[in-house]
Formats: structure tokens, C-alpha cells, sequence
């Protein structure tokens, strides 16, 4: 029988997580959470995660960032909004669990083969370079960068899809890829002065440019 | 010496009050008083260690004498606390009170100067304005104004009827209108009530019992206000008496007219059952409805069509009420004029509409039922005599009771409505008693403040109620396992154990929250009372006048203020009771005379002013076409007064050469 | 009637057979749809996991080139894209400080967003606009006994509830009965059916999917009708994997109640686009429609015989 040792201190708090993640429109409401656990008993997904989404609203608020940004929690939540129009606070519970998978993100806070943070990373790769997503070449290479066995156990469904016209073989793109290039630019220059100084004024700035 | 006010001098007594600390530490008492001293009109300018202590207030009255001194300037705290105090020392001095005025140099001057020298100063800028002013006060006389010795108290739940036997037992005479055709409000439907588990019933009926009999109470069922007119102390109120096509004083409650309906089963919509029983069209609300009278629905009864009496039926039940010959079709709404001097609102609460929250899927799924469906469900005197039999005809096995419907949610009400959590106890220990089911209660926080609520709560865990820590998000009928096959589940977060769990019944109970009234807002309109954001009506101070309104001479009592348990509600009807009675046995209330006038002379008849008195103070004078502001109702706010377009409208207390020479004084104009 | 139409990544590969089934249907209705010129991806909820405000640019190009386009508003079938463009709408509303990046980015390609372009879904469109009347006049062939489970997902009744109830939408179940078909009782029409986790993390995602189809299947259902490309992908393409996980599974026999049948060969159910199901009312062919590309073929009960359209 394996003991282990739980207790949490003040300092491995990070003072200030909370109400930096409570800055996006709508999740200041996150100070009144009351822990009642309707979105708990909503989430379909709530049964696979480490924390449930109450526990996660706690941790936040209460400044555990590692022990946030390192939950299952934030990559199972499939945003299906059960939780925000429950709430009886109207805490945007769902968008708090898109700002920690930002910052999970941008600061590396998953195992290396997860397969969601890669797929989005790849999803944000592959609109950026060609402005749309081909659905299956975006699944092929998110299996192929975290489970090759699974990968091949795909075949199967891959030729299915094929033989009934669902399986394009040629990447789709928009033409303009120039202007997608171009406003992404501009979101890099200016992110980094004018947001972080709305910071300073406590309204909300998309700080996270870009993925690894 | 100046001459003002005529032919005398004025001769002003300057006081410098230090407060103890309060104010000497911050402001220069001794230098204020030798500076007020050399001002026009002043005759002796004194400071004082404590002015409001009693040989204080004995100095002003013998330096009036000594002096003969005609005008009286404090300058101390805040007049809210000492005004009056001083005022009556002025009066026992042989003065008009109102030839006293008095500076605040405590809170607006030393509490908030860290700066001596610029306190001191401002001090002097304040007691110059008042030397100013005080010369042009005139004498007024508190006026009296009598108060009618009769009370209306308006709704017959357990509020109302308490502050009505308090007040008919103390001799005075009381109206009692209730809009339902019986008194006992929501209590009566009750079957128990906790924490004790006494029959609600049993404990209500000898008290509606006594308020039928009582000879002061006059007991005005199925009628409604419709208008209330006049001031405190004298109003004049109208109530429709809605027909019950049976003359109250005949009727002797033998219910032989509800036998011989030609409507030999119940068929139609019972109200007080909500909706789990029938009834006829000739019926009575509950067996020990008070008065003991029956009533007919002229929206069901055969007689009638659209409310339009036809003659249609046999009328079985005018030959079976025989003798008596209580039943009259032909009976009209009648409209009764009364005077009152005090009114008590005790019109209670409604349920939350449980169709706001589909989720929970009531209506959807016969077998989920509101909290006052279920008092009926086990009451004795109830639809199924108490047997808790389900709408599809099942016994339940497992029943779930879901806490806070409708309460502590941004998404309907945000308050908490404080009876559930005990209510929802009680019936998990009545369903346990009926049925031996398994019952679980699914809340967010136990709320079980009062005498013996803890002790309830301990009794509940010990009958093995299970009590689990998560609001209920929804309620489904889909089985994932086949033990759910045909049940209602409840998926919920057991926070406290840190689990997800699916729970299947046979029977959801909601805890619906108190809300007010629908037509709350009408009834408060009615009444010249204000509500607060949620709805409920508004008292005049949370903690200190929990029962008043801002209106004065009506009261408050019981859920129609705030939602409140039975206690409490017999609690405030007493205090409403006492309030009322302060008001009664004085027989006269004295109002402060800063009331406007109109200068008949100077009013053009524009009627500007009328529209924006908020207390409908001002009516126009049909003969000389000019208007006139009723003392009583005034209450000095001096709307008016700033509106008026000729400026012919004065305040008491608050003229013009009053506040310009105050003005003046505080600038040194000279 | 002519809309913008924002078809999405998604109805260009695997949910095909939505864009080549609501074309047609429109057609027959009289609605005009011109495809938005060089539009982008929406981002999905992929992209909002990696950064909040390019994601809003990614969205906002669209709403700009719905804006130039100059029809009155945009139709976004993908239940995901409606609600990202909705969604951005939302959000350069309430935080003008990524509007104006936004604004900023938008410039570089000659575009500027004004916010008053509303964003429609076909449903919305087909019942509120165009009218089941008008949609029952053109019913060919009513799918009479056809008894169909619908089932809207979450996204386009959550978190903003423009054209129906959030917990219990109607909309779909009244187009369908207006062609014919009876509705199911089917208390999951809006759960989430796993989204993109039925790929990356099987066993939560597929459990999703596998508990409609369980449902859907008790409730006696004869298919299954979506509104979202990648619902439907979730309900339909996984079937092997879910026979294998809880094929033994057992559910009370749909013919006859007391007796319980395994659930794996009712595993087989369809799943079909709405407008798949309109079109066939209307007499289109199943070819048109694209309902050879489901996995599952389309079973007709004896008493409904939609016949393929004469030419």
C-alpha cells in the first residue's frame, strides 16, 4: 500500500494566476463562484478528468497554476457550453477552460504526444500557412506526431472515407494567402505593446501570440 | 443692531460645543467662540465642553432669560442626533424651537480636517452663515394631526391574521381583506411544519377560528383594495367585495348545495389542491376555510356563460340549501368605502414558476412534482388522503428532493429564500414517514439558522435521509445502465465526496423559492410604497425598521417584505401591530414643519408643480384656479419649491432670504 | 432570397454530403447562394485553444468578406462556424481593444468590420424565412412512418440561443414533420457528441457518441438526423469501434420490450443530414443528396418509399 503526502502551501500558489485568467469579458464572474457543481453534474466529459470543472474553477481562483495547466481536465473539455448557461453565477466556464489551454500551450504545460494540444498546434500550423484546414491530412499528421501504431490502426476508416468521396487528396487553400500572412503581422507588432498596456488598466489582452 | 422680523432687535446666543475631544482636538473653540462674538447680532458667544449634557442644555435656558436672548445657534455634531434635544431645551426656555439652528462642525468639519488652522476656518465660515440665517427664522408650530383609530391590514395569511387578533385584542377595530375566498394563505396548504412537526392546520385553524368570531374584526374575504386615498392618520380606502353568488350571512357552511351539484364528480381545476384534486363549481376552498361559506365559480357553473348569468341549469343546489336560501345568482361585486388611520400589507409571496427551469422537467415527466404539490400529496386532508401515490399510479421507491429552484441563480432569482432548506427537510422526513422510500436531498449549502433548525437537520441524518453536496444541473430520463430502464436520473457532482454520480428515482421533488407576488408592483403603487430591486416591497431600514415603509402609517409584515419562515412572519405582524398601535394611542402624529406653501398671490395656475411632487402633495383648487399643497402629505423634499416658474411656492425652514444669507455667510459677502 | 454562404473546411471533405444536399434544397425553394469570395478557415475550437486574438482575425476576414459582398446576411451550415462567427461577433463587441487589432488586421487586406452582418443556420433560415408552408408545397414524397431522432448538438443552441430554446429545441423537429417523418422523443438532441476528442482521446469521445446512438436506437428510431459535419462524422464513421467496445451491450428489444438484445447490430443505424432528408421529400436523388456517402446505408421501411427523382 503506497502512501502519499498532500498538503498545499501558500507558496506554491502564483499570486496573480487567477485574476490574470479572469480578465477575459465575462470571467470576472469566476469571484462569485459558490462551488455548487452544477457544472460538474452537466459535463459529459466530467467523468474522465483528474479535476473535475468545479475543482478547476477552485484551483484558479485560488492561484494553483501547476496544478491547473498540468489537469486533463482542460484538454478534454469538448466546449459544449453544458456548463456556461448552467451556471448560476454565469461564470463563462468555457472560456475560462480556452484561456488555460492557451497558456498551457504557450508555456509547454502538456506531456509531448498529447494528442489535443498537438492537433491544435497542427491546426493552427496548417490555417496559418494555407488559410484552410484539409480535415483528413491535419488527422493524418496529428497521428502520425503522437501514435504511429494508432495511426495505422486507422487504415481502415481512412479507406472507407476514400471510397465514398469523404477523403480529399488535394490540400485545400485560399488564393490571398499573402493577407493572412500580412494580419497576422500586425496582430504580432501590436500585441505585445497595446495589450499588455490594456493590461495595466485591467481590461482584457490576448497576450498568447502564436504557439510554440 | 440689526432689525429684522419687524420691530425687535435680534438677539442671538452663540455655542461652542468641544465634544470631549471630537471636535476641540481639530478645531479652535475657544478662538471660534471670541470670533462669533464680535459678529452683528450676536449677544454672548459661549464654548462649552458638552453641550447636549443636561446643565448644557439648563445654560441655554438660563441665558435666554438672563439675557433675553431670541435666537439660538448650536454649533456641534450632526442635527440627526441632537436637534431635537436641543430644540426642546430652546422650548423649555420659553422659545419658539424653531428660533434654534444648528451647525455641524463634528462630522463636516473636525472628523474630516487633519489641518487645525484650515478646520478652524471653516468653522468660522459655517457659524457666520448660521448668525446669517438664523436672524430670518420665523416661529412655527409642530402641527398635529389626528389619527383615525381604526386599521386595515390587507391579507389574511398568518401575518395578517396575527396582527389582526394583536390589534382587535387591544381593543382596536380591525378590516381584514383577503383576496382568496378563505384566510390562511400558503400555511394552510402546509401539512406539517418544522422544526416541531406540529400540524400546520392545527395550529392556524383556532387562530382563523378567532378571527372570524372576533366582534372588532371585520372579516372581508374573496375582495380586494382597489384604492387608497389620503395621509397618514386619515385614509380613505375602497375594497371590492367580488361576488361569491352566496350571501355570507346565511350560509351556515352545511356544504349540502356541493352534494346535490349537478356535477356528480369533481371535475375542474382545484386550486388549493394545486391542481392534484377536482372540484365543483359550487365549492369550498378547504374544510376549515374561514369564513365557513362556500362560493360558485361563475366560470364553470352551468348558470353562467362567460360570466353572464343564463339560467341554464336546474339549479339542484338552491332546492338543496332549502330554507336557508343562501345561494343568489343575481349577487354583484360590491364596492365598500373605508376610513382608516393605519394600514398593514401582509400580502404575502408566490412560488417560483417551476416552468421557468425546463430542465428539471416538470410537466415533461409526470412523476416531478413542486414542494407545494407535495404538502397536498401527504397531507391527511389532502387529495389522496395522504397516500403518496405518483401521477402515473406508482408508489415511490426512491424519491430525489432538488434544493434551490428558482433561488441563488443570476439566471432566475438571486436571492436565497431561506425556507427551503428546512422545508425540503421536513418533506424528505414525510416522504420517509408515507413511503420508506430511499430520499435524497441534492443542495448547495444547508441553511438551518433558527431555534431547533440545526437539531431538525441532525434528526434528518439520522432517519438516513442522504444528503448529497451538488446542484442538480438537469433531470433525464435516458438510462445508461439498465437499473435506470424507466426512471427519472439525476447526474450530479457529490462535491463533497469529489465524485460524479447517477442517481435514478421514481420521484423528483423541487424546492421551489419564494418570490414576490405578480402583481406586486400594482399593489405597491397602490399603497405609495416603494420595492427593492428583486421586488419585494421596501422597508424603511433593513436592521432598525424592518416593519416601516416610507410611507408613513403603513406597515409591513411577513413575506410580502422579504422570504421569511412562520416565526418570523408572526414576529413582524406583531411588530407591524405595535407600530400601528404607537400611532393610535398617541391619537395624533406632530410633523415637522418644513412643509412648502404655496403664495397665493404670486401662483399663476401653471400646475407645473403638481405632476412632480413624488407624494402627490399638490392638487389644484377648482375655484381659484390655483394650487394647493396639502401639509399633511408634504414631507419637505422642496421640489416644488425649485420648479415652481414664479417662485411662488416657500418652504418652512428653507426660504430664500434663509438659505442666500446662509450662502453669504459661508462667503463672506458682506 | 440570396445569402452569403460560408461553407467551411469541413463541408469540403468529410461532411460533402451536406453542402451537396442543402444546395439543392435551396434551389427548389428559390434561395440564392453566393459562396464567399476566398473565404478562410473559422478557426473551430482549435484554433481558439492556441490564441484568442488571431483567432478573432481569422473569423473577422470572413465577416468582412460577407460585409463586402453586400448581401444581408451570411449562412454558415458547419455548427461550428456559426458559432465562431457568432461568437467573435460577441466578443469585438465586448472588448474593444481586440477590436481594434482586429480593425488594424482587417486593413492589410483592404477590409473593415462593421458587425452588421447577422449570422443565419440553414435551420434557421428554412423555418423562420422561407416557411414550413412554403417548404410543405414542394414535398414530393412525405416520409411517412420514417421515424427520425433529431438531434441538433450543442453549438448551435449553445451559448447563444438566436432561433430556439436552448434546452429543448424544436425547429428541426418541425421541418421534419412537415415533410412527413415522425419525431422520436429523444431527450439527448443537444449533447455533446465528443467533438474532436472521438480522434485524439477515443475512449471519453467515442463513449459520447456511442450513448446517442444507444439512445436513439432504444427510442426506436429508424436514423438519427444531425445539423453539423463533424456530429455527424462522430455518430457515423466510428460504428466498428463501438461494436467492438460495447457491442454486448444490452438494450430492451425495440419490437418487442421485455426481452433485451445485444445493441451491436442496431449499431448500424443511419445518419443523415437534414436537408438529405428534405431532399428526398422533395423528390431529389439519393445520389444528389450524397447519401451513398454515409457508412451506414439508409434504411426505408416498407411504408415509405421515396422514389428516386425521374430525371
Amino acid at each position: 500500500m503506497e502512501l502519499r503526502r498532500t498538503i498545499k502551501y501558500e507558496s506554491d500558489r502564483v499570486k496573480g494566476f487567477g485574476r490574470e485568467v479572469m480578465r477575459v469579458p465575462g470571467c470576472e464572474q469566476l469571484e462569485h463562484c459558490i462551488q455548487c457543481g452544477t457544472c460538474s453534474g452537466l459535463c459529459p466529459l466530467s467523468i474522465f478528468m483528474d479535476h473535475t470543472p468545479r475543482q478547476v474553477m477552485e484551483l484558479t481562483r485560488s492561484d494553483f497554476k501547476n496544478e491547473v495547466l498540468q489537469s486533463t481536465t482542460i484538454w478534454l473539455c469538448a466546449s459544449c457550453y453544458a456548463c456556461t448557461v448552467e451556471c448560476p453565477k454565469q461564470i463563462r466556464i468555457t472560456d475560462i477552460m480556452y484561456e488555460l489551454k492557451q497558456r498551457a500551450i504557450h508555456e509547454g504545460f502538456y506531456p509531448k504526444r498529447f494528442p489535443i494540444p498537438v492537433l491544435a498546434q497542427e491546426f493552427y500550423k496548417m490555417s496559418h500557412k494555407r488559410g484552410r484546414v484539409t480535415e483528413n491530412f491535419l488527422a493524418t499528421v496529428m497521428f502520425l506526431k503522437t501514435n504511429i501504431p494508432a495511426a495505422l490502426g486507422m487504415w481502415r476508416l481512412g479507406l472507407n472515407l476514400l471510397i465514398r468521396g469523404r477523403f480529399p487528396l488535394k490540400l485545400e487553400g485560399i488564393k490571398r494567402k499573402d493577407e493572412l500572412v500580412r494580419m497576422m503581422a500586425v496582430v504580432d507588432k501590436l500585441s505585445i505593446d497595446a495589450l499588455n498596456n490594456d493590461h495595466q488598466n485591467g481590461g482584457h489582452g490576448g497576450r498568447h501570440n502564436g504557439a510554440h | 443692531m440689526d432689525k429684522v422680523n419687524g420691530n425687535h432687535d435680534v438677539r442671538i446666543g452663540f455655542y461652542v460645543c468641544q465634544c470631549g475631544h471630537n471636535i476641540a482636538a481639530m478645531v479652535d473653540c475657544a478662538e471660534l467662540a471670541k470670533y462669533v462674538g464680535q459678529l452683528p447680532n450676536v449677544v454672548l458667544s459661549r464654548d462649552y465642553k458638552y453641550m447636549c449634557s443636561d446643565p448644557g442644555q439648563e445654560l441655554i435656558q438660563k441665558d435666554i432669560k438672563e439675557f433675553g436672548l431670541n435666537r439660538i445657534v448650536v454649533a456641534s455634531c450632526s442635527p440627526l442626533l441632537h436637534e431635537h434635544t436641543f430644540r426642546s431645551a430652546v422650548e423649555a426656555g420659553g422659545l419658539n424651537p424653531f428660533f434654534f439652528h444648528m451647525v455641524n462642525i463634528r462630522e463636516h468639519v473636525s472628523w474630516v480636517h487633519t489641518d487645525r488652522a484650515e478646520a478652524t476656518a471653516k468653522a468660522r465660515a459655517l457659524a457666520r452663515a448660521a448668525i446669517r440665517r438664523v436672524a430670518h427664522h420665523r416661529a412655527l408650530e409642530v402641527k398635529k394631526v389626528p389619527v383615525h383609530p381604526d386599521v386595515l391590514v390587507v391579507g389574511g395569511g398568518i401575518a395578517g391574521i396575527h396582527a389582526a387578533l394583536t390589534l382587535a385584542k387591544a381593543g382596536k377595530k380591525v378590516y381584514l381583506v383577503e383576496r382568496e375566498p378563505s384566510i390562511g394563505g400558503h400555511m394552510a396548504k402546509f401539512d406539517k411544519t418544522f422544526p416541531t412537526l406540529d400540524c400546520a392546520a392545527c395550529i392556524l385553524t383556532p387562530k382563523m377560528s378567532e378571527v372570524g368570531s372576533h366582534p372588532n374584526i371585520t372579516l372581508w374575504s374573496h375582495s380586494e383594495v382597489v384604492k387608497m386615498d389620503g395621509y397618514v392618520g386619515n385614509y380613505t380606502v375602497k375594497i371590492k367585495r367580488k361576488p361569491r353568488y352566496i350571501n355570507e350571512d346565511l350560509c351556515t357552511g352545511c356544504q349540502e348545495c356541493i352534494s346535490h351539484c349537478v356535477y356528480k364528480e369533481p371535475k375542474f381545476h382545484d386550486d388549493f389542491n394545486e391542481g392534484l384534486g377536482k372540484r365543483k363549481p359550487v365549492y369550498i376552498p378547504f374544510p376549515q376555510a374561514t369564513p365557513q361559506v362556500v362560493l360558485i365559480d361563475p366560470e364553470v357553473c352551468l348558470n353562467f356563460k362567460r360570466g353572464v348569468l343564463t339560467d341554464k341549469c336546474k339549479k339542484p343546489c338552491v332546492e338543496a340549501c332549502g330554507d336557508r336560501k343562501a345561494i343568489d345568482f343575481k349577487q354583484k361585486e360590491e364596492l365598500k368605502e373605508i376610513k382608516v388611520g393605519t394600514i398593514i400589507v401582509a400580502t404575502g409571496f408566490q412560488t417560483f414558476d417551476v416552468g421557468r427551469m425546463p430542465q428539471y422537467g416538470y410537466g415533461r415527466y409526470p412523476n416531478v412534482y413542486t414542494a407545494l404539490e407535495v404538502e397536498r400529496l401527504v397531507n391527511a386532508s389532502g387529495p389522496t388522503a395522504g397516500d403518496v401515490i405518483l401521477r402515473d399510479g406508482c408508489h415511490p421507491k426512491s424519491i430525489g428532493i432538488i434544493h434551490c429552484v428558482g433561488s441563488r441563480d443570476k439566471n432566475t432569482n438571486r436571492w436565497c429564500s431561506r425556507v427551503c432548506c428546512m422545508y425540503s427537510m421536513k418533506l424528505a422526513h414525510l416522504l420517509k414517514e408515507h413511503t420508506e422510500a430511499e430520499i435524497y436531498n441534492f443542495y448547495i449549502d444547508i441553511r438551518a439558522p433558527g431555534k431547533g433548525y440545526e437539531e431538525f437537520y441532525d434528526k434528518l441524518l439520522e432517519e438516513g435521509v442522504h444528503f448529497i453536496r451538488g446542484r442538480v444541473g438537469e433531470v433525464t430520463d435516458w438510462a445508461f445502465i439498465p437499473e435506470e430502464e424507466g426512471k427519472l436520473v439525476i447526474r450530479v457532482e457529490d462535491t463533497l465526496a469529489g465524485v460524479v454520480r447517477r442517481i435514478p428515482v421514481d420521484m423528483v421533488v423541487l424546492a421551489t423559492g419564494l418570490e414576490p407576488q405578480a402583481d406586486a408592483q400594482d399593489v405597491r403603487r397602490l399603497f405609495n410604497m416603494s420595492c427593492g430591486s428583486e421586488g419585494f416591497f421596501l422597508e424603511r431600514h433593513p436592521k432598525l425598521a424592518p416593519v416601516n415603509t416610507f410611507t408613513d402609517g403603513v406597515y409591513l409584515a411577513g413575506c410580502c417584505q422579504s422570504p421569511k419562515d412562520i416565526p418570523d412572519s408572526v414576529a413582524q405582524a406583531g411588530a407591524a401591530a405595535a407600530e400601528a398601535m404607537v400611532l393610535i394611542d398617541k391619537g395624533h402624529i406632530e410633523q415637522e414643519p418644513n412643509t412648502a406653501f404655496v403664495v397665493e398671490a404670486e401662483c399663476s395656475g401653471c400646475k407645473s408643480c403638481i405632476p412632480l411632487c413624488p407624494y402627490t402633495a399638490i392638487t389644484l383648487n377648482e375655484g381659484s384656479k390655483k394650487a394647493v399643497i396639502n401639509e399633511a402629505l408634504c414631507k419637505g423634499c422642496g421640489t416644488c419649491v425649485a420648479a415652481c416658474p414664479s417662485g411662488s411656492i416657500v418652504q418652512n425652514l428653507f426660504d430664500d432670504e434663509e438659505v442666500f444669507s446662509e450662502i453669504q455667510g459661508v462667503l463672506a459677502y458682506d | 432570397m440570396k445569402y452569403s454562404y460560408f461553407p467551411g473546411c469541413s463541408l469540403k471533405g468529410t461532411g460533402r454530403a451536406y453542402e451537396e444536399s442543402l444546395l439543392p434544397v435551396l434551389k427548389v425553394l428559390g434561395v440564392e447562394l453566393e459562396e464567399l469570395d476566398d473565404w478562410n478557415c473559422c478557426g473551430a475550437t482549435a484554433y481558439m485553444a492556441v490564441d484568442e486574438v488571431k483567432a478573432c482575425v481569422m473569423a473577422s476576414r470572413n465577416l468582412a468578406i460577407a460585409e463586402k459582398a453586400g448581401h444581408k446576411e451570411l449562412l454558415a451550415p458547419c455548427s461550428a462556424c456559426y458559432l465562431v462567427l457568432n461568437k467573435t461577433k460577441h466578443y469585438l463587441h465586448e472588448s474593444p481593444v481586440v477590436e481594434a487589432v482586429v480593425q488594424k488586421a482587417l486593413r492589410q487586406a483592404n477590409l473593415s468590420y462593421s458587425g452588421n452582418t447577422p449570422v443565419r443556420h440553414p435551420l434557421d433560415v428554412l423555418v423562420n424565412n422561407v416557411g414550413i408552408e412554403e417548404i410543405k408545397k414542394h414535398v414530393k414524397h412525405p416520409l411517412k412512418g420514417l421515424k427520425v431522432a433529431p438531434y441538433y448538438g450543442c453549438q448551435i443552441v449553445r451559448p447563444y440561443a438566436t432561433f430556439d430554446d436552448q434546452y429543448n429545441p424544436t425547429t428541426m423537429d418541425r421541418l421534419l414533420e412537415a415533410i412527413g417523418c415522425t419525431m422520436v422523443t429523444y431527450p439527448l438532441k443537444t449533447r455533446c457528441c465528443g467533438g474532436s476528442l472521438t480522434g485524439t482521446l477515443p475512449e471519453p469521445g467515442l463513449l459520447c457518441s456511442y450513448i446517442l446512438l444507444k439512445e436513439a436506437i432504444t427510442r426506436g428510431a429508424d436514423l438519427i438526423a444531425t445539423v453539423c459535419p463533424l456530429c455527424q462524422f462522430n455518430l457515423d464513421c466510428y460504428r466498428d469501434k463501438m461494436v467492438g467496445r460495447w457491442g454486448n451491450e444490452t438494450i430492451p428489444d425495440p419490437r418487442n420490450k421485455d426481452a433485451r438484445v445485444p445493441v451491436g447490430p442496431y449499431l448500424d443505424i443511419p445518419v443523415v443530414f437534414f436537408t438529405q432528408l428534405i431532399g428526398l421529400a422533395f423528390g431529389l436523388s439519393e445520389k444528389e443528396l450524397g447519401l451513398q456517402r454515409g457508412f451506414a446505408p439508409m434504411r426505408k421501411p416498407a411504408c415509405a418509399q421515396p422514389q428516386p427523382a425521374a430525371a
